[in-house]
């Protein structure tokens, strides 16, 4: 089975509209057939065959956007077609299967010369393949099969493989536009060419020594991590600290904890901010938004995430609903999520939803930080550690603990003196914490 | 420069060598009253006696083994083989005597001989008499196999195989028999192992030798008219092999198609394609093709014969294919 790509039609092209099947699942189709029509930036172009045989599946309905090197059909023996006549006519089978040619396959670098369409040597191959001992040798399909249980590696040239590593991009990040997505020179180009210039390498003075940077390859969490960050970038920012004395709630932590032993729950800090946040966040609806190019949106549900470092990188499991829910609930659900992205399982339901976060390095010992706002949400909370200041109670010098908390907020979203009423409020529900369950 | 055809280059040689060396002599079927079966040998009996162009039965294995053991002695044979299917009758001769000499017996005996053969179909000669065994013999060390394409290259490397002091397999073929061609005049000694650029070009390499060559040659010109620069590595000599040329070609283009007049399987495609994987996989930007002649015996009908040999519309098509699949921009029709 073969997929057929969105191909790139133009050097400007970076997805194409499907705008028209002209053949049917089922339909048997040879190479160069045009499959469908595309329509691109600049015009409608065909969609060919690269292969013959059975369309078994179409993958994107007509009048699908879909990006190049995305997978719009796929065309097999009819073996898995969905609605392939009884029996396909023979034909149209994939000629390659004749073993004749095991050298058919395009990926095997394999070409002869006649067996192809203009010539029509089915005669000769038909022949061949009745002849003794040239059965073993395997069908290209079989070659294919085999190669399709190891496709997860990226089909890229090897050409387009060394400009990538010598520029440090990962050939996964790369949309190819060769047959079956392989990756080729021209997509590695536009991708540097699209690419902001890496940081300029550090000047080397005469007779140093020279210790090479190393490439290091980065995982799919630290990928889309990166987009995010970037495209936050962009968002106009600023910042908001305030401090909040700690003691009732760590208090009232211990207590709520104490009466909570029996149930096996275990509210921790970071809950509680959730819990604030929440509750907050309903009566600021202004802070629970997102920018919309030329509107606001306000979220109907308060979407708490909490940013959760895991061995494979940061990850923002989102608590649901968090102002409807009490503090026990939320406690379990933190608990779970924060589970499950250590474990890599989070589905993407469940990371995916926010309209407030919550990053805490308190218990790294930082006393204050700003945090990068993740889109479309408008704020985001960083929260220190609590640390005992000296303070004057009734005539006495006290330890307090206090903490420092900021306020990333998109400026688009909120102006300072919104925000800084949301943070106010945040602060009095923490300092306050019997605010947290009504 | 004389412009000559590939027969009379050849003729041509052989006279110079026949002239300048008393060693030289000339043996094989047919080769002197009736100057030979595609005369290239056409008055040189009448000019040099019979001692010196020796006609023989019909029996390869022996006139090739008397002329391995009149190299061993000293003389320089220059053996017609009427075509390249007939040298299977003297192949122990070739691959297990003249080829082993050198080395078996330490260095102590050469055997400077010329074992001068046509392969290749499309005359109608049907499949025993149309075959392109040259792999067969670029396949054993010991031997040299040089497969010229045109008139220049074959005075050049005949007059190098013959002063070769090693058993050099020369690859003619009926195609090119009549091809005509710029030839320099005077003594031209070619250098056996080298490989030439036979047109320079940046956006496709197209590996062949002998007859494939002059297909590829008119192939790249029609693509020159579209604005696609193909370049054609000419291999000239099989064994030894000129690898550095080919990668050096490969390295420049990114893609790479080989054109054989013989079988895919095991063909000399494979052996180039290998070469390419080995050392100008990083500069690949799209997989190596060939395009080699059906693996049927060749047919007697000429339709039928002409479908089974490699030619120029199967050579564009592939050309055109491996563009296609490295995203070429370039052209015309980019």
């Amino acid at each position: 089975m073969v997929d057929v790509v969105m191909p790139r039609l133009s050097d400007t092209m970076e997805e194409g509209e499907l705008s028209k099947w002209l053949k049917n699942v089922g339909d048997a189709v040879e190479k160069g057939d045009v499959l469908a029509e595309i329509e691109t930036d600049k015009a409608t172009m065909d969609l060919e065959a690269f292969d013959s045989g059975i369309l078994e599946k179409q993958l994107v309905e007509a009048g699908t956007v879909v990006p190049i090197g995305t997978p719009v059909a796929v065309i097999g023996d009819g073996s898995g077609a969905n609605e392939a006549p009884a029996k396909a006519p023979r034909a149209k089978a994939p000629r390659a299967t004749a073993g004749e040619k095991p050298g058919a396959k395009e990926d095997a670098a394999a070409q002869q010369s006649t067996p192809d369409g203009d010539r029509d040597p089915e005669p000769l191959d038909e022949e061949a393949t009745r002849r003794p001992g040239r059965s073993s040798a395997p069908s290209s399909q079989q070659s294919e099969e085999m190669g399709s249980a190891h496709s997860s590696r990226a089909r890229m040239s090897p050409l387009a493989r060394k400009i990538a590593k010598d520029h440090g991009l990962d050939p996964a990040t790369i949309i190819g536009s060769g047959p079956q997505g392989r990756v080729i020179r021209a997509d590695v180009e536009a991708a540097i060419a699209s690419s902001p210039p890496a940081g300029a390498p550090a000047r080397r003075d005469a007779g140093e020594t020279v210790r090479d940077d190393e490439v290091v390859p980065v995982n799919r969490i630290r990928k889309v991590a990166a987009k995010r960050l970037t495209e936050s970038q962009a968002v106009p920012h600023f910042f908001l600290t305030s401090v909040v004395a700690v003691e009732k709630l760590l208090d009232f932590r211990t207590e709520l904890n104490e009466s909570l032993e029996s149930h096996g729950t275990k509210v921790s800090v970071n809950d509680l901010f959730v819990r604030a946040a929440a509750v907050t966040l309903r009566r600021h609806p202004e802070a629970n938004s997102s920018w919309n190019d030329d509107s606001l949106i306000r979220h109907a549900r308060v979407n708490i995430g909490i940013a959760v470092a895991t061995d494979a990188g940061l990850l923002v499991p989102v608590v649901h609903d968090a102002d409807t829910k009490d503090l026990g609930s939320i406690a379990r659900e933190t608990v779970a999520l924060a589970g499950k992205a250590r474990d890599g399982k989070l589905s993407p339901d469940e990371m995916s939803g926010g309209t407030f976060s919550i990053s805490n390095l308190g218990m790294f010992g930082i006393d204050q930080f700003t945090a990068v706002i993740n889109p479309p949400e408008a704020a985001i909370l960083a929260v220190g550690a609590a640390v005992p200041v000296p303070m004057l109670r009734d005539g006495h010098l006290v330890e307090v603990p206090k903490l420092k908390i900021t306020l990333t907020v998109d400026h688009r979203v909120m102006d300072g003196a919104v925000a800084a009423g949301f943070l106010r409020d945040l602060v009095a529900a923490l300092e306050h914490p019997l605010r947290l369950i009504v | 420069m004389t412009e000559l055809s590939y027969r009379q280059a050849l003729n041509d040689t052989l006279r110079a060598e026949l002239t300048r060396d008393e060693n030289v002599y000339l043996i094989g079927e047919e080769i002197g009253v009736f100057e030979g079966s595609y005369k290239i040998t056409a008055g040189l009996l009448a000019e040099f006696g019979p001692k010196r162009v020796v006609d023989t039965p019909i029996s390869e294995e022996g006139f090739t083994g008397v002329a391995i053991g009149s190299a061993m002695l000293g003389l320089r044979p220059v053996v017609e083989i009427m075509t390249l299917n007939f040298s299977l009758i003297a192949i122990d001769q070739i691959v297990n005597h003249a080829a082993k000499m050198y080395g078996m017996f330490g260095g102590q005996v050469r055997v400077p001989m010329v074992i001068r053969t046509p392969g290749g179909g499309g005359q109608q000669l049907a499949a025993t008499h149309s075959q392109n065994l040259e792999v067969w013999y670029a396949h054993i060390p010991g031997l040299k196999v040089v497969a010229p394409s045109n008139p220049a290259d074959a005075k050049a490397l005949l007059t190098a195989a013959i002063r070769d002091d090693d058993p050099v397999l020369f690859l003619e073929n009926l195609a090119l028999y009549n091809a005509k061609g710029e030839v320099p005049d005077g003594e031209q000694v070619g250098e056996i192992g080298k490989a030439a650029v036979a047109r320079e070009g940046s956006d496709i390499t197209v590996v062949s030798y002998s007859r494939g060559v002059v297909t590829a040659l008119d192939v790249a010109e029609q693509f020159a008219s579209d604005g696609v620069s193909v370049e054609v590595v000419d291999l000239r000599s099989l064994r030894p092999l000129d690898r550095d040329t080919v990668c050096e070609s490969v390295r420049k283009t990114s893609r790479a198609v080989i054109f054989e007049d013989d079988l895919l399987s095991y063909g000399i495609g494979a052996e180039i394609s290998a070469t390419i994987g080995e050392g100008a996989f990083d500069w690949l930007d799209a997989p190596v093709r060939r395009v080699a002649a059906a693996e049927v015996p060749l047919p007697y009908s000429k339709p039928l014969e002409s479908a089974a040999m490699p030619d120029a519309a199967a050579l564009s098509k592939v050309i055109r294919e491996t563009l296609a699949a490295s995203g070429f921009t370039g052209g015309r029709r980019g």
